[in-house]
């Protein structure tokens, strides 16, 4: 099986329509980085996209026969990676593009659920472009919208230039009442750098470092000892609200949910309450990913996952002075916040 | 504990590795059919390589990019590609175009029928062309994962997600339609029509016993089933996706519901290919670690073709008498061996 370096990384783009996820994939192309990219696009799609190895897809997604309900995967993406691991050599990455209204789950669990496709490619990270002047509409009235905030490894909040700083201020406040977690990028027509974007590896167990909410460095006119506070209290809010300017808002029906230890915790208790928890909660949890310290292990551990599917594993030995400390991040809709709150209590070694 | 080595074969099995005439491609191998005596090797990009028993070998151009699929009677090996073509080459090597797909979508599936009709499909449409040029679509909820032609009468297969299409292109009667819920991928119907098969997306197998549509579930493989074929008569299927090969009983009218299925040659490695004799009771298995072996299916008996090395066995196949056997691999090694 090749190693997880020699796959091919594939990123996935998302963003409501007219958000400019066509501006970023022609900047990501025309750039010169000297890299080949496979493009998967969707045929119904916007057009106007300059590259050699175009494939238009469907979007179909499949339900596994597993039993599964929210175990879905891009039908026509299993066929199309097929068709291009024979061209393998040919190209160096692949990004693919959704439609406005695609959920980006099922992208991204064809690269858990299929032995073939996880065999050559690993998803590299899900990059949402968002509007700044409209997503603060959309999240109100467009279900995907707020799907494709929440599932984000990074946001590139484009079009700032089009709006007020109180609304840009506004609107980057919505987007981390739903997903505190994620990269964001402010820009004007898509000025980001590839880097930012691409090779990622949001989705690599040896890359999961830390795990604390993103919030944008210099030249914000926040309070910085902000940034260090537990986030936890998003969810005791309904209204937003100013803390030395950054406004903090929760998401009616979707929010994440962060919980923490500096007690170790017992694997085998942990385990299979997680499991338990995908199991019966894995339609709500969108995305999932933890760094965790078991008792009587010198090794962290580290998972991550989306919605039922699960993938974890040893990663390396706590460094000396490293604060053993465990860290679980759920970002879902509608979650039993006390009930996680609870279970995870009770996972705590005394 | 002793060391299992499993770079060298038992020694116990019969090895006839050294009469195995030696081909070096250069180029990943995806399938391999004989018209006459010559083996053509269809490339997983752009080339055919055409090889005599003697070890001569010649290379034929067909698609710029991807060859996606390719489906042989004989007579002619017939190509798709994902530049949009659907190429045919005959017996002399020599290609022509059949069809260019007008938005130059992948050409997913080819299927041919002893007629000298061919059905290719792309996307979710499925195409018919019989020897007149006269051409016909149909189009299926979903992209078309796999066809096959009915052994008897003209009858096309369109296997998709939730089911398989079974169209009549000659005829007004509606198309029927055979539910069962996944995606469908592979299809086949066994020699004697009665049943029909398909490799799901899912590491399963499912079939219809056509008379009543009655299912047949066949599931426990570790990986997908990628390669299917029937044995001599149409007596068993075997398939891959284990690290046995699984070959499901078809003597009964009942095919292999409440049966359970004969599993032979078991390797430390996955069954990447199975193709059966035209006529014999032999099939040749190829596996994911490079082994190639010949099994009897009556009793497991194995003979060594090739040892475990490089890259999986992505291809294999007999010519229509049964006395040549070809291999290729995805690393680019092939060979030919004469019974």
């Amino acid at each position: 099986m090749a190693e997880a370096s020699q796959k091919i990384p594939v990123t996935v783009l998302t963003g409501y329509l007219g958000a400019g996820k066509t501006t970023l994939l022609n900047r990501i192309l025309s750039e010169n980085h000297g890299k080949k990219y496979a493009v998967i696009v969707n045929e119904f799609g916007e057009i106007g996209i300059d590259n050699d190895l175009i494939i238009g897809a469907d979007e179909e997604v499949f339900e596994m026969n597993n039993g599964c309900v929210c175990c879905t995967v891009r039908g026509d993406l299993v066929r199309i990676m097929d068709g291009l691991m024979k061209r393998k050599g040919k190209f160096d990455a692949i990004i693919v593009e959704t439609t406005g209204l695609a959920d980006p789950a099922p992208v991204a669990q064809t690269f858990f659920v299929d032995e073939d496709v996880q065999k050559n490619a690993r998803l590299d990270a899900v990059v949402t472009v968002a509007d700044a002047k409209w997503l603060s509409d959309r999240l109100k009235d467009a279900p995907e919208a707020k799907n494709q905030i929440a599932f984000a490894d990074v946001i590139v909040l484009n079009k700032t230039d089009l709006v007020s700083k109180p609304e840009l201020a506004e609107v980057e406040a919505r987007i981390r009442g739903i997903n505190p977690y994620a990269k964001l990028h402010r820009t004007e027509r898509c000025q980001v750098g590839i880097s930012d974007v691409l090779e990622r590896g949001a989705f690599d167990l040896d890359r999961i470092l830390e795990i604390e909410p993103d919030f944008l460095e210099a030249g914000d006119d926040h309070d910085h000892d902000h940034h260090h506070h537990d986030h936890d209290h998003h969810h005791h809010h309904n209204h937003g609200h100013g803390h030395g300017g950054l406004k903090h808002y929760h998401d009616e029906d979707m929010q994440s949910l962060s919980l923490r230890s500096e007690k170790p915790l017992d694997p085998t208790k942990f385990m299979p309450w997680l499991q338990n928890l995908v199991a019966t909660e894995g339609q709500k949890i969108l995305r999932s990913k933890g760094i965790l310290a078991f008792t009587g292990d010198d090794d962290r551990y580290v998972f991550q996952g989306v919605h039922m599917m699960l993938e974890g594993d040893h990663q390396r030995k706590w460094k000396d002075g490293e604060k053993r400390e465990s860290r679980v991040v759920f970002i879902g809709r509608e979650l039993p916040e006390q009930a996680i709150r609870d279970g995870f209590e009770q996972c705590i070694t005394t | 504990m002793k060391e299992f080595d499993p770079g060298e074969a038992p020694s116990s099995i019969v090895s006839i590795t050294d009469r195995v005439k030696p081909l070096p491609l250069g180029a990943a191998v995806g399938s391999v059919h004989f018209l006459g005596d010559r083996a053509f090797f269809v490339g997983t990009e752009e080339s055919v390589a055409i090889a005599t028993i003697d070890g001569e070998l010649t290379r034929t151009e067909t698609h710029f990019g991807a060859i996606l699929c390719a489906a042989s009677d004989g007579k002619r090996l017939v190509t798709g590609g994902d530049d949009g073509k659907l190429i045919a080459i005959d017996a002399k090597g020599e290609t022509s175009v059949i069809a260019t797909d007008a938005k130059r979508r992948w050409i997913d599936n080819v299927a041919l029928h002893s007629d000298g009709t061919v059905a290719w499909s792309a996307g979710k449409t499925a195409f018919v062309r019989n020897p007149k040029g006269e051409e016909k679509t149909f189009e299926v909820p979903s992209t078309v994962g796999g066809l096959a032609f009915a052994p008897k009468g003209l009858r096309l297969a369109i296997a998709h997600y939730n089911g398989v299409t079974l169209w009549f292109p000659n005829m007004a009667a509606n198309p029927e339609f055979l539910e069962w819920a996944g995606s469908h991928l592979a299809v086949s119907f066994s020699p004697d029509n009665k049943f029909l098969v398909t490799a799901m997306h899912e590491a399963a197998m499912h079939g219809w016993r056509l008379a009543d549509n009655r299912h047949m579930r066949m599931s426990g493989y570790p990986g997908r089933v990628r390669s299917m074929s029937w044995s001599a008569g149409g007596k068993g299927l075997a398939t891959s996706g284990a690290d046995t090969v699984i070959v499901w009983p078809f003597t009964s009218k009942d095919g292999p519901m409440g049966k359970e299925p004969a599993m032979l040659a078991p390797m430390p490695a996955r069954v990447a290919v199975v193709a059966c004799h035209p006529k014999n009771d032999i099939m040749a298995v190829g596996y994911a670690d490079g082994t190639v072996l010949m099994v009897r299916l009556e009793d497991g008996a194995e003979i060594l073709v090739r040892r475990n090395t490089g890259a999986a066995v992505s291809a294999l196949g007999w010519n229509a008498k049964g006395t040549l056997l070809a291999f290729g691999t995805e690393d680019g090694d092939a060979g030919i061996l004469e019974m």
